[in-house]
């Protein structure tokens, strides 16, 4: 185990460069994920990491050694790949020892480590079988049984549920949550998926286009995001914004499209006129006498919560609500957002209030 | 009347039939299957049946033969060049065979790395493929010639030799002239074949592999090799048949000489029943390559039977 630098690290295909300048501190032990919408230059950086790419600039350390100019093999980790690159020719035994093979590790050894994996991941009655005769959710922990035989001080991963059915997605995301609580491996995981994020992470490293948006504990990016794109990217549905600007008359309020009012707690200082992107997440909306007129447009049960969709000042937000109410759309109802728990964002920046 | 309608009655009960067998699946089936089989009769078997049943007659060119048992090969077992024939046949396919594997798995190796100019280089690679045999087996003929061979100038210019090379002269010089003429020609499609079994495979399993602690020589025998294999059984059984049965390139550059030391079976077949006039005894040495195919045909087919990991599981 070890802890993960990442000091300013760049890189370009050319003249183009998809990573500008991304620094991530990973502590030993932490279980960190990588997320963005694709091309954001996660996988990159995770391929860098491993070595598979070159730094153009910037260094990444592995404990205290820079690894910038170490081999792959010698940086002494394990990754995942998103197709799990198996080999097919080998049994699932051999698969996960292939790499002690090559040390030259005793067979008596090698079966050893490989036995004590299998029987972490379930897969000891599966050994002798081949990549072909294996389900999915199998291969994927054929995948990760051969980098827990590595004992390495990193495990990497990339993309690694994306394979799988929403079903045995959710399943993996706890085996994987659970492996690392197990094992206490430094962790570094890309995915593209905002839930497999807040779910697994210790720390999230929000990128988009080549920079880090955010990075922090799961609650902290969801309570408190830096930015509009953060605050749109995290949590699901995603947050809705409206445009409008503050009014500050005896009490702050927030003047939306179509003169629609929602309330504000405290103003920011000298913020009267200001333009401003108005956040507020789908389950922080109540139905309240003092709330904004809004139309309903669509209702969408889920059993445990309800997602609606309404017209508020003309614009389409959604809310949800766990209690069960009766609506219909063309319902004229009154939405009211929670303002301790708002978000507000500079228009031309995007950056929090 | 009744007349009338009774004839009716069975016309429409002949065109019913004639609807039905139409409906039918067996008879649809069959008649789908009439002009392949056609084909497959006219082509294959019949002239297979002949060179058979030729190989058991004296039949000349010019009269008709009659049946005389296995005498045919019963005088070729006596027949020393005959035996010259096997014998250069199976070191003509297993010399040219062994280096168009080694050159055409490294030709293949080499295209599919990054190289500049890749495509040109992989239709260069082609061209003596494309070449027709019998332009190719002149060229060598030529590259060949006892006074005109470029070799021999070469070498000579650059000192190294003393006098002109009797390449097609000397009995191995000629066999190892046409084993280098076929190596020529068949690279291409043993390195293209195999260029298209190697992009098949993953890059994520070689990244897998340098990450696992694998040097190239561990990649090349623990990914690359395995993983071809199935593609090695199918392009070398392929190969080994056009060796086998090769007869162009022979009959340009040597005409199987000199002294019969480059004759083939093909060649030497030709030779006893088209030139010299016996094609009961041509046929004959025909039919005494066929256990050698079949044998190799067998040997590919417990070969290319699909190893345990390629079974089972869709993908």
């Amino acid at each position: 185990m070890s802890s993960v630098q990442i000091r300013d690290v760049r890189k370009s295909f050319g003249n183009f460069e998809v990573l500008h300048g991304v620094s991530i501190p990973i502590e030993d032990g932490q279980f960190v994920v990588l997320v963005g919408p694709s091309g954001c230059g996660k996988s990159t950086l995770l391929r860098m990491l491993a070595g598979l790419e070159n730094i153009t600039s910037g260094t990444i350390s592995i404990g205290d050694r820079v690894v910038n100019n170490v081999q792959p093999k010698e940086r002494d980790i394990a990754m995942v790949f998103q197709n799990y690159a198996l080999y097919p020719h080998m049994t699932v035994g051999e698969n996960m020892g292939f790499s002690m093979k090559l040390r030259g590790e005793s067979t008596e050894e090698i079966n050893k480590r490989v036995k004590r994996a299998a029987e972490i991941l379930a897969l000891s009655p599966l050994l002798e079988r081949y990549p072909r005769q294996l389900s999915g959710g199998q291969r994927q922990r054929v995948a990760m049984g051969r980098a827990i035989v590595r004992d390495p001080q990193v495990f990497l991963f990339d993309e690694p549920l994306s394979n799988l059915d929403a079903k045995l997605r959710v399943a993996m995301r706890t085996e994987i949550k659970e492996l690392h609580q197990r094992l206490k491996t430094t962790t570094v995981y890309v995915t593209h998926d905002q839930i497999e994020a807040m779910t697994m992470a210790d720390k999230i490293v929000v990128m988009h286009d080549g920079i880090v948006e955010q990075m922090g504990t799961p609650l902290e990016l969801y309570d408190k995001p830096e930015n509009q794109f953060v605050a749109g990217f995290i949590g699901s549905p995603s947050m809705n914004f409206l445009k409008g600007h503050v009014r500050v008359n005896g009490v702050a309020t927030f003047e939306g499209p179509n003169g629609v009012k929602l309330p504000l707690r405290n103003a920011p200082a000298a913020s009267d006129g200001r333009p401003v992107v108005y956040g507020v997440r789908p389950e922080h909306f109540t139905i309240a006498d003092d709330g904004a007129d809004a139309e309903i447009v669509v209702v969408e049960p889920t059993g445990s919560e309800t997602q609606v969709f309404a017209k508020l000042g003309g614009e389409q937000v959604v809310a949800v609500f766990r209690e069960r109410h009766q609506f219909n759309p063309g319902d004229k109802v009154k939405l009211k957002p929670d303002p301790s728990v708002i978000h507000l964002f500079d228009e031309a920046t995007g950056k929090r209030v | 009347m009744a007349v009338m309608a009774e004839s009716t009655v069975a016309q429409a009960k002949r065109s019913s039939l004639w609807t039905r067998a139409f409906e039918s699946r067996h008879f649809l089936g069959a008649m789908f299957m009439v002009p392949a089989i056609a084909i497959l009769i006219l082509f294959l078997a019949y002239p297979l049946a002949l060179g058979f049943w030729l190989g058991m007659t004296d039949t000349k060119i010019g009269g008709a033969g009659r049946y005389i048992g296995f005498q045919n090969f019963v005088s070729l077992a006596k027949d020393s060049v005959f035996w010259l024939s096997v014998f250069n046949t199976i070191f003509y396919t297993v010399a040219a065979s062994a280096v168009k594997f080694a050159i055409g798995l490294y030709l293949a190796l080499l295209l599919n790395e990054r190289l500049p100019m890749k495509s040109m280089i992989r239709a260069i690679v082609l061209l003596p493929f494309v070449v027709p045999t019998v332009l190719s087996a002149i060229a060598f003929w030529w590259i060949y010639d006892s006074q005109f061979s470029i070799i021999s100038w070469v070498l000579i210019k650059a000192g190294l030799i003393t006098r002109y090379i009797d390449f097609l002269g000397d009995p191995w010089n000629a066999r190892w002239s046409v084993v280098a003429a076929n190596i020529w020609r068949g690279v291409p499609f043993v390195a293209i074949t195999l260029l298209a079994g190697l992009q098949t495979i993953s890059p994520s399993l070689y990244e897998a592999a340098n990450l696992d602690g694998a040097t190239n020589l561990q990649r090349f025998r623990h990914i690359t090799l395995p993983m071809l294999s199935p593609i090695i059984a199918v392009v070398m059984t392929f190969s080994v048949l056009m060796t086998f049965t090769d007869f162009q390139l022979i009959y340009t550059i040597t005409r199987g000489g000199p002294i019969n030391s480059t004759h083939l079976m093909a060649t030497l077949s030709f030779q006893r029943a088209i030139t010299g006039g016996n094609l009961g005894e041509g046929a004959a040495i025909s039919n005494a390559m066929i256990p050698f195919l079949v044998a190799a045909i067998l040997l590919s087919f417990f070969g290319l039977q699909r190893s345990r990991w390629q079974q089972g599981g869709r993908d």
